[in-house]
């Protein structure tokens, strides 16, 4: 499979700098590396201007309500096994009012991947703290600046057993495609916690800002480690880590049930269930 | 002429009045006997007091009787609870000696002495049935039987002691007890299932080709999730616990858009924050099908009680305007068969279905027979095949039905976008108004235009009676009961199982010569009442609302329409 192989005729409606822009090409290049073709990658999404991401690539698209992509993609994934299915969502989406989808499918541990635009505001609501947003930062409707704790997604994630937890940073397209490939690649849920500007609405969290704090990983960095990826997790405010920041193989939901030892589920015949035995023990 | 009779065993909630219930229950019908069963049981895990109501009869019992002619009490409460719904000429039995209870007019059986020269208090309930065995006048073997196989899954000790309690029992019984008013004169056995009405619900889903369920547990849907599970494993089905409705209702949507019949269940309170998925499902046209298992309300309400309250919420769930369809069975037949037909039109019309039953329909246990062979499972999706030669595919093609022929994920060779913003044919987020007007045209009138020629008739009885009854739902055997036993009266009945689309063509038809209508609801707002005269004009001249938590029974509902004659003729 080629780029051109994925090409939407849809075209982004996203301001012109926006951080998207970055996670699209990085998720185009890792689409096109797995060689799987359009129709067999189902891409889903909440609301909210990542969530659009799925109409700007050629592959099955899902775009369902606010906050909910993920029991839409894990559902998806039961149903049909063979489906490569990937989230794009964003911190309002994803961490806000989808966060209890969050906690439970990292438990539920189902075959996905999901791509967080984190940009730390909201932006298609026009500039409201997000559940990351800087404590200070004064918006509209925090006029004192915001004073709640933000959540931290990767340490977050981490603690709750996530299989695999990824930061990366949308001006460095390479390395996040990288990222997400692995993170495709791994079996079982995993999370790319995406750095991503917000050039009309996040004044703070800038290009420049995360280009001057993020670093990458050393190669020697060993990501199996929990209590180091924990420490990695929790650097933030001088130095931001990109990189697989912790990695550990678990069984999926798709082993314990057993479903990968049967057809997908779409492709039972249901036209003929005879469900006599089912009914002898009524008698 | 029917003869038959009500026992009712009450007792404290964890004495297991379900268990002995249930196998007193096969045992009837096992001899041949009609039964109706109804458990009413309070939100709680032990204590307080629940009765399990077996109603045995020569000629088919649809629903409860008021009075109690045996109650098997099994805590000194329920004999204070329950003697003033003793009927003329019935029995309470019960340990005296054990409850320290002076009351003369109460067969006395040592339960507790019984039992605990078996080893446990536990075989109590053995005891009881070997009691009531001895009253009926059924064989003891029968019972040993039945005994063998509800406790199948124990030791054999277990069973041992359970059959000897219960033959203690019925000896002791045979030889205090010398009436015969509740012998049974057994009929023909036939071969007949015993179940409630989520039973009936989980089967007909089993049968539909649900492929995935999912819920969070809710009383009283709960037991759907637990049929579904228990076959599991033979039916290949996958079954998940939700994090919440919000996530049941959205993972069922996901599972139906890669290409599986779905389903998930709940009730008025799970359903509350199931809306927004049921809009989804609207506007994205991906099929889905929701029991609505409903509970006394609003909020947490009466959790283990019974109410149809929710028909103007399920009517209006979701935000604006899209086609839907509501089934509102009344008998457990009725909730087997129309769970799959919930199936076909929702996979069809590629809408939400919902079915509306309550905690009344969803507890209570009748004996049926079922002919799973009688439907024909048929797709509507473009088959494996036929998907080969899909290569440009528009998921909402415009089409003179409003029915876009569905593609399933992977099977064909172009790619489906699904969108719940207002959307072009292929899928893609738009904001033109002219493609608006035809997405609403498509998805609210032409769905709904196709759904009426497919609307489930009213069942009706006597139908050029004077006055006819008006019903959906749970109340089918109370108005069928009332109208068989009123013979003095030209009294006949119209029961709905689908109230949307509104079966408004047949409704008129019957309504039109009655000279008196009565709504018969478990509600207080007369929701079907109000549903009959916008879509037909006709208004109900009475209603007979009951929302106390408890389901009709016929008694209740003749004594109402005494007075209702009453009042008209003073």
């Amino acid at each position: 499979m080629e780029q051109k192989d994925f090409l939407s005729s849809d075209s982004p409606t996203w301001c012109p700098g926006c951080g998207n822009f970055g996670v699209l090409t990085a998720l185009k290049k890792a689409i096109v590396n797995i060689n799987k073709e359009p129709k067999d990658i189902l891409l889903v999404s909440g609301i909210g201007q990542a969530a659009k991401l799925p109409h700007y690539i050629k592959c099955n698209c899902f775009n369902g309500l606010h906050g909910r992509a993920l029991p839409v993609a894990v559902a998806a994934k039961i149903a049909n096994h063979k489906l490569t299915v990937i989230v794009t969502t964003g911190d309002g989406d994803c961490y806000g009012e989808g966060g209890n989808h969050l906690l439970h499918n990292i438990r539920r541990n189902v075959d996905i991947t999901v791509i967080v635009h984190n940009n730390q505001i909201y932006g298609l609501t026009k500039g409201q703290a997000s559940p990351t947003t800087d404590i200070g930062y004064v918006t509209q409707f925090q006029p004192q600046g915001v004073f709640e704790e933000p959540l931290h997604p990767v340490s977050m994630a981490i603690s709750l057993g996530c299989g695999f937890v990824a930061r990366g940073y949308s001006a460095d397209t390479k390395h996040l495609s990288w990222l997400i490939g692995e993170a495709i690649r791994y079996k079982g849920f995993s999370l790319v916690d995406v750095l991503q500007p917000c050039v009309v609405f996040n004044k703070k969290n800038t290009y420049q800002w995360y280009s001057e704090k993020a670093y990458k990983l050393e190669p020697s960095y060993d990501s199996s480690d929990k209590v180091l990826a924990l420490q990695k997790a929790d650097e933030w405010d001088n130095k931001i880590p990109l990189g697989i920041i912790y990695k550990k193989q678990k069984q999926t939901f798709e082993e314990k049930t057993g479903l990968y030892n049967l057809p997908p589920l779409i492709e039972q015949d249901i036209e003929n269930i005879d469900i006599t035995i089912a009914l002898e023990e009524f008698k | 002429m029917r003869k038959e009779f009500t026992i009712t065993i009450t007792g404290e909630a964890g004495q297991g009045m379900q268990t002995i219930g249930m196998v007193l229950c096969g045992l009837f019908k096992n001899t041949g006997c009609h039964i109706f069963a109804n458990q009413d049981y309070m939100s709680r895990i032990r204590g307080g007091n629940n009765f399990f109501q077996i109603r045995i009869s020569n000629t088919p019992a649809y629903t409860l009787r008021q009075k109690f002619d045996i109650v098997v009490a099994l805590d000194k409460n329920s004999v204070e609870i329950h003697k003033h719904k003793l009927a003329k000429n019935g029995i309470i039995i019960a340990d005296k000696k054990q409850f320290k209870i002076l009351q003369d007019d109460i067969f006395d059986v040592p339960f507790y002495d019984i039992a605990k020269k078996y080893g446990s208090e536990i075989f109590i309930n053995s005891v009881a049935c070997g009691v009531v065995l001895s009253i009926t006048g059924i064989d003891f073997k029968i019972l040993e039987d039945s005994l063998k196989q509800a406790f199948s899954d124990k030791t054999t000790q277990i069973i041992e002691n359970n059959i000897a309690s219960a033959k203690q029992g019925y000896d002791f019984t045979t030889q205090e007890y010398k009436q015969d008013t509740y012998k049974i004169v057994c009929c023909r056995p036939t071969k007949k299932f015993l179940m409630n009405g989520n039973d009936a619900i989980a089967l007909g889903a089993i049968k539909a080709g649900c492929k995935f369920y999912t819920a969070y547990p809710m009383t009283p849907s709960t037991s759907i999730m637990n049929v579904i599970a228990h076959f599991a494993k033979n039916y290949n089905i996958v079954i998940e616990q939700a994090e919440d409705e919000i996530a049941a209702i959205n993972m069922a949507i996901g599972a139906s858009f890669a290409g599986v019949r779905s389903m998930s269940g709940t009730s008025g309170g799970g359903l509350a924050l199931m809306v927004e998925g049921v809009s989804l499902s609207g506007m994205t046209e991906t099929p889905v099908v929701i029991v609505d298992a409903q509970r006394p309300a609003p909020a947490t309400g009466f959790p283990t009680r019974t109410e149809q309250a929710d028909l103007n919420f399920v009517l209006h769930s979701g935000h604006g305007e899209f086609a839907r369809a509501i089934f509102t069975p009344g008998t457990i037949e009725q909730a087997f068969y129309l769970t799959i037909k919930a199936f076909d039109i929702a996979e069809k019309y590629q809408i939400p279905v919902f079915i509306m039953t309550d905690q009344h329909l969803a507890d209570s246990y009748r004996d049926v027979i079922l002919d799973p062979n009688s439907m024909i499972t048929k797709r509507h999706i473009i088959g494996k095949d036929e998907s080969e030669g899909v290569n440009s595919y528009k998921r909402y093609t415009l089409t003179e039905n409003g029915i876009s022929p569905r593609a399933i994920p992977s099977w064909i060779k172009g790619v489906i976008y699904v969108d719940s913003d207002e959307h072009t044919e292929e899928g893609h987020i738009t904001e033109d108004a002219e493609i608006r007007n035809r997405m609403v045209e498509k998805r609210f009138y032409k769905k709904m235009k196709g759904l009426m020629q497919e609307v489930q008739s009213p069942e009706t009885y006597n139908e050029d009676a004077e006055i006819i009854l008006v019903g959906f739902g749970s109340t089918y055997g109370v108005l069928k009961e009332a109208c068989e036993n009123f013979k003095e009266k030209s009294l006949g009945f119209l029961h709905l199982s689908q109230v949307w689309p509104f079966p408004s063509s047949g409704v008129i038809s019957v309504l039109m010569k009655a000279k008196t209508i009565v709504n018969v609801e478990n509600n207080a707002g007369s929701q079907l009442g109000n549903l009959l005269f916008s879509q037909t004009g006709i208004k109900p001249d009475a209603s007979i609302l009951k929302f106390d938590g408890r389901p009709f029974d016929v008694d209740y509902l003749m004594e109402k329409l005494e007075k209702l004659w009453s009042k008209k003729t003073s």
